[in-house]
């Protein structure tokens, strides 16, 4: 019973991560395609004042995902690090680019040095969770079990590239709309139907690679494929496609708040509905979640830990994505960094 | 040199040496910004409050500019701590597999408390110009405690690591029976905490104090650069001689807790009592000891305050027990630099500590600014040493007396390894190179926006009639939430 309650945490943070570090890398896909320095220069502000005083905090999730595998499930988090090496080495090499890149792009002036840097950020924001993604692939074909040593048919079958472009769609999808969103609050009308088009864009693709993903899977992924199309999983997948439904008409009303609520709700669901279809599994068919189990002392402190940090950091989180939204969020501009003339205070413009 | 890496490379499988690389270079990397992560805040919010208390404009340009730098540090600080995490698994999956419930909760209390960082921090660096002043405030007080919780789990599973307790071996040597607060709360865990967190402050201040103490002796001997100097070094000055105590508590601890350690730490070979201590030197396999000062009596005394206190030597467990005479020798070398560095600025606080009592003023010496400009760079040396020390000294255990670190080793081929090392020693070196460029622009545009605000005041500059006078600056204090 306690280790199906860790476990309900370790699905929680995937979907977290899913849905609030899966924006961020929509974002940086965004970016990727924007375009020349002049070209993309709207979109690109755009991307960076929307993203600045949250991805930090979307990012942790991850780190708390795999605390929770190795602290909860140490087998799962061993077999899966030993197995899916260098897709998991790769992402790692990407997080690093990703983040150092947007970091250092805004304290820069000069166009050469904001290019690399940007180019270092966009292009890892479309590799790493393309690699995640095909990691989590692999799992679920059942090529792996404990005991599997790394090797790169594990991550490069159908299934997995499949994963991993879906992934890389769904951050693209949710980056969209929530930029769509962004571009309103910002006032910038020019960029709400700039953004609203790729939303419907990446909208298509996920429909098309989902619809190839069902076929790749039925004989690549059985056990998987069986719970999607069936039962429970079933009904979930099919409110998570009327959610991107939905979110495509709200878009087209210029809903945004609301379609910011549909999208992360379709992306959310899907990751929910694909971890009850591994039910029993974390690995299908080689490792249950009873078996991944550490000692049951520990799942309940965890769990204990858990709890307490939900009370602590639950609201701080709230504030967080509430004055970010509300638009109180500003970073300081060079101005308040330096004084202008004898006198007088930095203007705030 | 080669019979360093011999050694080295004699006691595993051949992916065991490119893996420790990889950890060390990229912990070591990581452990440069630790300091800055967990203290920087609070030192920024010292400065803070005292611009808001007093009205000083010149302290609330200070603690925007601290918080500008944090914004750039804490998101480096955060990729590199991440890519710890992957590593764990992916250079040590052995040691998760196995010990992973056992010493994890701590990690668990860390990301939560690394969770609350992240987003406080987020609130303070982009509430200056819309937040109310005081709410601003406020709302950062508990970034501190968030870092101090952070550190509370990630020290817990390194002193779990040196001292392993809170479980019992089945038959087939896994861990059962797991008491989470028994290992958490280790012998080491104390002694380990206090030692890192009183580190990291003293490391923090006095690198910001170092940055004005260059800009003083360049001339620049104005109000903000004195503010900048002496909030920070005070910090620093008041808990150097405590982490001098708790240094040499640590150490006790060490001699008590992982006696082998200790020994490789002070090159002790033999057991016996009146053993003396050796200022570096260095360790033959033999047991002999190469150059060096040696004090006759002083390890024994130190260890237990009697020159009759037995000191368990390297010899006293086997050769596979126990670090190498190379691992041994880097493990001394980094502990006497340590120690060696904390008596020196034992010396600096006590300098500034006299001329305060006495003047009620900064050191008019300009030597004294010149080693307060390097104090922050040999303390980012000690914080190296430290952890060298430490790990080094508890080889070649992962988890001491529990397993090694050769059992704990990724299956990953040596050359993949390499290769990765490769890449990532390339992208550390861009990262942080790029890090260095953006802060070194950032105080030039800055240094060149105060020339240019002094150029505007033409001849009736304040600055060269008063020294040490407020800045030209409106006297309400800025940037805290006017309207925007």
């Amino acid at each position: 019973m306690t280790e199906d309650a860790v476990a309900w945490v370790l699905l929680a943070a995937v979907t977290a991560y899913a849905c609030a570090g899966g924006t961020d890398y929509g974002a940086g896909f965004w970016d990727l395609l924007a375009g020349g320095a002049e070209r993309g220069r709207r979109p690109r502000w755009l991307i960076d004042h929307a993203m600045e005083p949250v991805w930090e905090t979307n990012n942790v999730w991850l780190v708390f995902i795999l605390v929770i595998m190795w602290t909860g499930f140490p087998v799962l988090f061993q077999t899966v690090f030993t197995a899916m090496w260098l897709p998991l080495a790769l992402a790692a090499v990407g997080l690093v680019l990703r983040g150092a890149g947007f970091a250092l792009r805004k304290p820069t002036r000069r166009l050469a040095g904001r290019r690399v840097y940007g180019a270092a950020f966009a292009v890892s924001s479309l590799l790493t969770p393309f690699f995640l993604g095909a990691a989590v692939g692999g799992l679920a074909t059942g090529r792996v079990a404990p005991g599997t040593k790394a090797s790169a048919e594990a991550w490069s079958n159908g299934t997995s590239v499949i994963a991993g472009l879906l992934t890389v769609a769904a951050t693209a999808f949710l980056g969209a709309v929530f930029l769509t969103a962004d571009a309103r609050r910002f006032d910038a009308a020019d960029l709400v139907g700039y953004f609203r088009l790729r939303a419907w864009c990446s909208l298509g693709a996920l429909a098309v690679l989902a619809v190839v993903g069902l076929v790749v899977t039925r004989d690549d992924a059985r056990y998987v494929h069986d719970g999607l199309t069936s039962g429970t999983g079933l009904a979930l997948v099919l409110i998570a496609v009327a959610g991107a439904l939905a979110t495509a008409g709200l878009l087209y009303r210029t809903a945004t708040g609301w379609a910011r609520i549909t999208a992360v709700g379709s992306v959310a669901l899907t990751v929910v509905a694909w971890g009850l279809a591994q039910r029993p599994y974390l690995i299908p068919t080689s490792l249950t979640v009873s078996e991944a189990a550490g000692a049951t002392t520990t799942l309940r402190w965890l769990l204990l830990v858990t709890a307490v940090a939900v009370v602590l950091v639950g609201p701080p989180l709230v504030l967080l994505y509430r004055l970010d939204t509300a638009g109180v969020l500003q970073p300081l501009t060079e101005a308040d960094l330096r004084r202008t003339a004898a006198g007088r205070e930095p203007e705030n413009p | 040199m080669n019979s360093a890496i011999d050694h080295v490379l004699a006691d595993g499988p051949a992916q065991l040496l490119p893996a420790r690389e990889l950890m060390a270079f990229t912990l070591g990397s990581h452990i440069l910004l630790v300091p800055f992560g967990v203290a920087l805040p609070a030192v920024t919010l010292l400065m803070h409050y005292r611009g808001l208390r007093r009205g000083d404009a010149v302290a609330l340009l200070l603690a925007r500019r601290w918080s500008a730098v944090m914004a750039v540090q804490f998101a480096i600080g955060i990729v590199t701590g991440t890519v710890l995490s992957f590593e764990l698994g992916l250079l040590w999956p052995g040691m998760m597999g196995r010990w992973g419930d056992v010493f994890g909760l701590g990690f668990g209390v860390e990301a939560w408390a690394f969770f609350l960082e992240a987003i406080l921090i987020a609130i303070y660096l982009y509430g200056w110009r819309r937040l109310k002043p005081w709410t601003h405030f406020w709302l950062a007080v508990p970034l501190p405690l968030a870092a101090l919780m952070g550190a509370f789990g990630i020290v817990a599973a390194n002193s779990w690591m040196n001292t392993p307790r809170g479980f019992t071996l089945d038959a087939a040597g896994n861990p059962v029976d797991v008491d989470v607060r028994r290992a958490i709360f280790t012998p080491m865990f104390g002694p380990e905490y206090w030692h890192f967190v009183v580190g990291v402050v003293l490391t923090a201040g006095y690198v910001v104090a170092g940055v004005y103490a260059v800009g003083w002796l360049r001339g620049r001997r104005d109000r903000y650069h004195r503010l900048g100097f002496t909030v920070p070094f005070s910090v620093a000055a008041i808990l150097t001689p405590v982490q001098f105590l708790l240094g040499d508590s640590i150490a006790r601890s060490v001699f008590h807790k992982q006696p082998v350690k200790f020994a490789a730490t002070e090159i002790v070979w033999k057991t016996g009592t009146h053993v003396p201590e050796y200022m570096f030197g260095r360790l033959r396999s033999d047991g002999t000891i190469a150059g060096g000062i040696r004090i006759p009596q002083l390890d024994s005394l130190l260890a237990g305050f009697s020159t009759d206190t037995k000191v368990t030597g390297l010899s006293s467990v086997p050769a596979g027990d126990r670090p190498t005479a190379t691992q041994a020798t880097i493990a001394h070398w980094a502990f006497d630099i340590m120690v060696t560095v904390a008596s020196l600025l034992l010396l600096l606080a006590l300098w500034y500590g006299w001329c305060w009592l006495r003047r009620r003023d900064l050191p008019r010496s300009p030597w004294f600014f010149r080693c307060a400009a390097l104090a922050g760079g040999a303390c980012l040396l000690t914080v190296e040493c430290g952890w060298i020390t430490t790990e080094v000294g508890r080889q070649p255990w992962i988890v001491y007396q529990n397993m090694r670190v050769a059992e704990a080793v990724t299956d990953a081929r040596a050359s993949t390894l390499w290769t990765m090392l490769g890449i990532v020693v390339v992208l550390y070196v861009l990262v942080f190179g790029a890090f260095l460029t953006v802060l070194r622009r950032m105080s030039g545009r800055w240094r060149l926006a105060d020339e240019g605000a002094l150029a505007a005041a033409g001849t009736g500059d304040v600055e060269g009639d008063t020294p040490y006078g407020p800045r030209p600056l409106s006297p309400t204090g800025g940037g805290d939430g006017g309207p925007a």
